[in-house]
C-alpha cells in the first residue's frame, strides 16, 4: 500500500502537489503522449496504423544503436564508435554475400563477431591503457570508418555491381537476408520486432540478472563495486563487447533494409542515438541508462521528427526540437541528482 | 634569544556543537623549531588554521613582536609572513607548470604589474631560492615530474622566496621515506639558520626530539603546557598527550580462541607495506594500531588484493592464497569493510537492498536471474541483524545517517561466508550509539569462530575490543602485544617509533 502511495501521489512535506517529482518520473512519458495527441489532432491521417509502423520502423536502427550505447553507459562509459561499427557491419554483411558468396548465416555471424572484437579493442584501450572512453571511441570511430571505406574500396556494395576487372559482382544478397529489413509480419515490419526483442532482452539482462546489476554497480561507484568483490574490469570489458555486438546487429538490419552495403550508412544515426540513450535516463525517474527509457527516447525523437515533417516544419529546423527535448530530459535528471 | 616572535593568546574556536579550541596560548620564538603535538582531535590543525587565516577564531589575540595583528583570511597571514605547508602538497601546486612558476606563483598572481612576464627573471629568482636551500632541483622541470618530497621542497622554497618568517609544516614526514625525511630536516635546519621559525606538527615523537627545541602539547582543545625538549623524554610527553583515564564502552565477548586460520609472512607491497608478519586465530579479534599514515589502510587493502603485492605469502586455513584482486579475495573467504565509507564501502545512490546483497548476490539467483523475493528477504534480515534504522529496504543509502550507512557497509559482509574479516576504521565518523552496536556485531563474528582484523588509530578501541594487537609504524609491524598486558602509553610509544632500540 505504501509503495503504491509512493508511486502515484506526489506531495511534498507541506502536503502540496510535488510537480517536480511528478515530472521527474513521468515527464518524458507525458511529453510523448502530448506530442501524440497534438499531432493526431492537428495533422490529418497522422494517427494511422500505417504511419505508426512507419515511425517505429524509422527509429528501429537508431534505437538499436542507442541500446548499444546504453550498454557502455551502464558502466559509466561512453561508446561513440557504435554508429561506425554498425556501418562497418553492414558493409561486411554485404561483402560476405555479394563478393565472397558465402552462406547468408555468415552475413549475420561475421559482422557480430567483428562488432564484439571492436568492443574488445575499445575496452583494452580504455581499461589497460587508461585513455578516456570518449577519446578512445572517438578515435575508434575514425579508424573503423576509414577501415570500412577502404575495405569496400570506396564504393557501395550491391547486387550486380560492376567490378574493376570487368563483369559484375558474382554473388547476390539473399532474399531471406533482405527479409530481415524489408518484410513484414502481420503487417508490421520485421525491424520493429528485432528492435523490440533486443530492447526486451537488454532490459531483462540489465534488471533481472546479476550481470546487469554488476554492470550498474560498476558504473555507480567502481571502487566500492571492486571492493565488494565484483571483477569490475571484466564487467567494463563486457559492456563494450556487448555494445559492439548490438551495434553490429543494427548494421546487419540496416544492410538488409537498404539491400546493399553503403558508405558510412549508419553515421547519421549517431547523434540521434546519443540523444535517445540520454533521454532514456529521465524515463520513469530511472536516473540511469536503461533499455526501456532508450526505446522510449528513440520513439519520442521519431514521433517528433515524423510529426514535424508532416506539418511541413522545415527539416533544417528539426534539430532545434531535438536539442530542446534532450535538454529537458537531461535537465530533469541532473537537477534531481543535484538535489 | 630576546626576540619575542609570534604569540597567540587565549585562542578559542567553536564549531557547531564542539569547542575545538578553548583559550589556548601558543608562542614561537624567532628562529626556533617548535613542535605542536596532541592526539587526533586535540586541536593542532584547528589552531594552525586559525593562525594561517583559514578559520576565524572566536576569541583571542595574535601578536608578532608584541604588535597585535589581525588575521581574517589567508592573505592576511601571508602578509604577516605566516605560511603553511599542508600534508596534501598537491592541492597547493599546479602540476603542469614548471617548478619556477610554482615557486613564483604568488608573484605571478598578485604582485606582477603589467602584462608581460619576464621569464628569465622568474627562472633566475627561483633557482636562487633553491640554491639558498641547498637544493638541486631543475627549476624548468614540471612539478608533475617531481617526487612527493621534492614537491614539499618546492612549497618550502615558495615560502622562503616570499620571505616567510613563520613556516608551519603540517605532518610533513608522514608520506616520506627515511632518507627523504633526513633531507627535509636538513632543509628545516637551513631555513631556521636564516632566521625563520618553523612550527612542526607530527605524530612521530622520535622526529620531534631530533629537530625541535620546544614542544607544545594540546589535549581536547586545551593547552597542556609547553616544554623544553631537552628536559623531556618520549615517555613523559606521551603521558602529557593522554592524561586521561579510559572508560570502557565495549561489550565483553568471551570466546575460546582456536587455532591459526590466517597467516601473513614477509608481505611487501604497494603503499609502503614493508615486511609484515601477522597471524589471526579463529575467534580472535586482532588489532592493527598505529597513527594516521602508519600504513594500516595500505596493509588491509593489500591483504584484500586491492593493491599490488610485491612479495610475501598469505595463508588462509592452511591453504596458500594470493588474491590478485578483491574478487579473488572474496572467493578465498576474505571480507573488507573499507575506511572511506561513502567512496568505497557503499554505493550511495542505490538502495539498502542493492547494497546489502551485492557481495552475496549469487546466493539469490537462479542461474543468472535474480530472485526478487530472496533479495528482499535477505535485505530485511540484514536490516534486522545489524539494526539499520530505515523505513524500508528500498530506501536509498544516501538518505541514511552516517552510522546507518556504515551498518549497511558492515551488514553486506556479515551475512557472507567469509572466514576472515578486515575492518578499517569502521567507527570513523559514527555516533556513539552506533559505535557500541558495531562493536557488538564484531563480537558476534568471533563467537562464530571467524577471524577479525581491526585497524584503527583509536587506542581506546584497541584496548577495549581486541585480544592481541600489532602496532604499525612506517609501513611495518613495530610490535606485537597482548592487549590485556598493554596500555595506551605503550601503544603510543611504539606508534611513534619509540622503543625500537630496546
Amino acid at each position: 500500500m505504501n509503495k503504491l502511495k509512493d508511486m502515484f501521489v506526489f506531495t511534498d512535506s507541506k502536503g502540496k502537489f510535488d510537480i517536480f517529482g511528478f515530472l521527474y518520473r513521468y515527464g518524458t512519458i507525458v511529453v510523448t503522449i502530448l506530442a501524440i495527441i497534438y499531432f493526431s489532432v492537428s495533422v490529418e491521417n497522422w494517427f494511422t496504423f500505417g504511419n505508426m509502423t512507419n515511425i517505429f520502423r524509422s527509429v528501429s536502427i537508431v534505437c538499436l544503436i542507442a541500446l548499444a550505447m546504453t550498454m557502455s553507459l551502464t558502466v559509466d562509459g561512453f561508446d561513440l564508435s557504435t554508429a561506425a561499427t554498425a556501418s562497418f557491419a553492414a558493409v561486411i554483411a554485404a561483402k560476405v554475400m555479394i563478393l565472397w558468396e558465402l552462406h547468408p548465416a555468415f552475413a549475420i555471424l561475421l559482422p557480430i563477431l567483428v562488432g564484439c572484437s571492436i568492443g574488445l579493442i575499445n575496452s583494452f584501450l580504455i581499461i589497460k591503457l587508461g585513455i578516456s572512453d570518449m577519446l578512445t571511441t572517438l578515435s575508434m570511430m575514425f579508424v573503423i570508418t576509414g577501415v570500412s571505406i577502404t575495405f569496400q574500396q570506396g564504393s557501395a556494395i550491391y547486387n550486380y555491381m560492376p567490378m574493376l576487372k570487368g563483369g559484375v559482382a558474382p554473388g547476390l544478397m539473399s532474399e531471406g537476408f533482405k527479409a530481415i529489413g524489408q518484410h513484414e509480419f502481420l503487417e508490421i515490419p520485421i525491424p520493429i520486432f528485432i528492435m523490440l526483442a533486443i530492447a526486451t532482452i537488454v532490459h531483462i539482462f540489465l534488471n533481472r540478472t546479476k550481470h546487469g546489476r554488476f554492470l550498474y554497480m560498476t558504473g555507480g561507484n567502481e571502487e566500492a563495486a571492486r571492493l565488494s568483490g565484483i571483477p569490475t574490469k571484466k564487467y567494463r570489458t563486457l559492456a563494450y563487447v556487448l555494445s559492439g555486438g548490438i551495434a553490429a546487429i543494427a548494421g546487419v538490419v540496416l544492410c538488409a533494409r537498404l539491400g546493399s552495403g553503403e558508405v558510412d550508412s549508419a553515421g547519421p544515426y549517431l547523434m540521434d542515438a546519443v540523444a535517445a540513450a540520454y533521454i532514456g535516463y529521465s524515463v520513469l525517474g530511472a536516473g540511469k541508462p536503461n533499455a526501456f527509457g532508450t526505446l522510449l527516447g528513440a520513439l519520442l525523437v521519431g514521433i517528433l521528427m515524423n510529426g514535424l515533417v508532416m506539418m511541413s516544419f522545415p527539416y533544417y529546423s528539426q534539430n532545434i526540437v531535438k536539442g530542446i527535448v534532450l535538454i529537458l530530459g537531461l535537465g530533469l535528471t541532473y537537477y534531481k541528482k543535484k538535489g | 634569544m630576546d626576540s619575542k616572535g609570534l604569540e597567540m593568546k587565549g585562542i578559542s574556536m567553536v564549531f557547531p556543537g564542539v569547542k575545538a579550541l578553548d583559550g589556548v596560548d601558543f608562542s614561537v620564538k624567532k628562529g626556533e623549531v617548535h613542535a605542536l603535538i596532541g592526539a587526533n582531535g586535540a586541536g593542532k590543525s584547528t589552531l594552525m588554521k586559525v593562525l594561517s587565516g583559514v578559520y576565524q577564531n572566536t576569541a583571542g589575540e595574535i601578536f608578532i613582536d608584541e604588535q597585535k595583528i589581525e588575521i581574517h583570511n589567508p592573505m592576511d597571514a601571508k602578509k604577516n609572513g605566516i605560511v603553511i605547508v599542508y600534508q596534501e602538497v598537491d592541492t597547493a601546486l599546479i602540476p603542469h607548470l614548471s617548478v619556477a612558476e610554482n615557486i613564483m606563483m604568488d608573484y605571478l598572481i598578485g604582485e606582477l604589474k603589467g602584462i608581460f612576464i619576464d621569464w628569465k627573471m622568474i627562472q633566475r629568482e627561483a633557482s636562487e631560492t633553491m640554491k639558498k636551500l641547498g637544493l638541486d632541483i631543475d627549476v624548468n622541470k614540471l612539478v608533475s615530474e617531481l617526487t612527493l618530497s621534492e614537491k614539499q621542497m618546492v612549497l618550502i622554497g615558495r615560502a622562503v622566496f616570499h620571505k616567510a618568517d613563520y613556516l608551519i609544516l603540517d605532518e610533513p614526514t608522514a608520506p616520506l621515506s627515511v632518507e627523504e625525511t633526513d633531507r627535509l630536516f636538513e632543509i628545516v635546519e637551513t631555513v631556521k639558520n636564516r632566521g625563520v621559525s618553523v612550527i612542526f606538527i607530527s605524530h612521530r615523537l622520535d622526529e620531534i626530539f631530533k629537530i625541535c627545541e620546544r614542544i607544545t602539547v594540546l589535549r581536547d582543545g586545551q593547552l597542556v603546557g609547553n616544554y623544553l625538549t631537552a628536559n623531556e623524554t618520549i615517555d613523559t610527553i606521551v603521558e602529557k598527550m593522554l592524561g586521561r583515564k579510559l572508560e570502557s564502552t565495549f561489550p565483553k565477548h568471551e570466546v575460546e580462541i582456536g587455532g591459526k586460520i590466517f597467516e601473513v609472512r614477509n608481505l611487501n607491497g604497494e603503499g609502503g607495506v614493508n615486511d609484515v608478519n601477522i597471524h589471526i586465530n579463529a575467534g580472535e579479534i586482532v588489532g592493527i594500531s598505529g597513527l594516521v599514515g602508519a600504513g594500516k589502510t595500505e596493509l588491509v587493502k593489500l591483504l584484500f588484493g586491492a593493491t599490488r603485492r610485491h612479495s610475501g605469502e598469505v595463508v588462509l586455513n592452511g591453504k596458500s592464497v594470493a588474491p590478485k584482486n578483491p574478487a579473488a579475495a572474496v572467493k578465498d573467504g576474505l571480507a573488507l569493510v573499507p575506511e572511506e565509507r561513502r567512496r568505497e564501502g557503499v554505493i550511495v545512490q542505490e538502495s539498502i537492498e542493492t547494497n546489502s546483497t551485492l557481495p552475496t548476490l549469487k546466493k539469490y539467483c537462479n542461474g543468472p536471474f535474480m530472485n526478487a523475493g530472496m533479495l528482499r528477504e535477505s535485505a530485511l534480515k540484514t536490516i534486522r541483524t545489524v539494526g539499520i534504522k530505515a523505513p524500508s529496504e528500498k530506501q536509498l543509502v544516501s538518505k541514511l545517517s552516517g552510522g546507518n550507512q556504515q551498518k549497511v557497509a558492515l551488514g553486506k559482509w556479515i551475512i557472507s561466508d567469509a572466514e576472515v574479516f578486515l575492518f578499517d576504521e569502521p567507527t570513523k565518523g559514527v555516533d556513539v550509539g552506533s559505535k557500541a552496536e558495531i562493536y557488538k556485531l564484531i563480537g558476534g563474528l568471533v563467537e562464530k569462530k571467524k577471524g577479525v582484523l581491526y585497524a584503527t588509530c583509536e587506542f581506546s578501541e584497541i584496548l577495549g575490543l581486541t585480544d592481541r594487537v600489532y602496532v604499525m609504524y612506517n609501513g611495518t609491524i613495530a610490535a606485537e602485544l597482548v592487549t590485556k598486558n598493554t596500555n595506551e602509553e605503550e601503544l603510543l610509544l611504539y606508534s611513534t617509533g619509540g622503543g625500537r632500540d630496546e
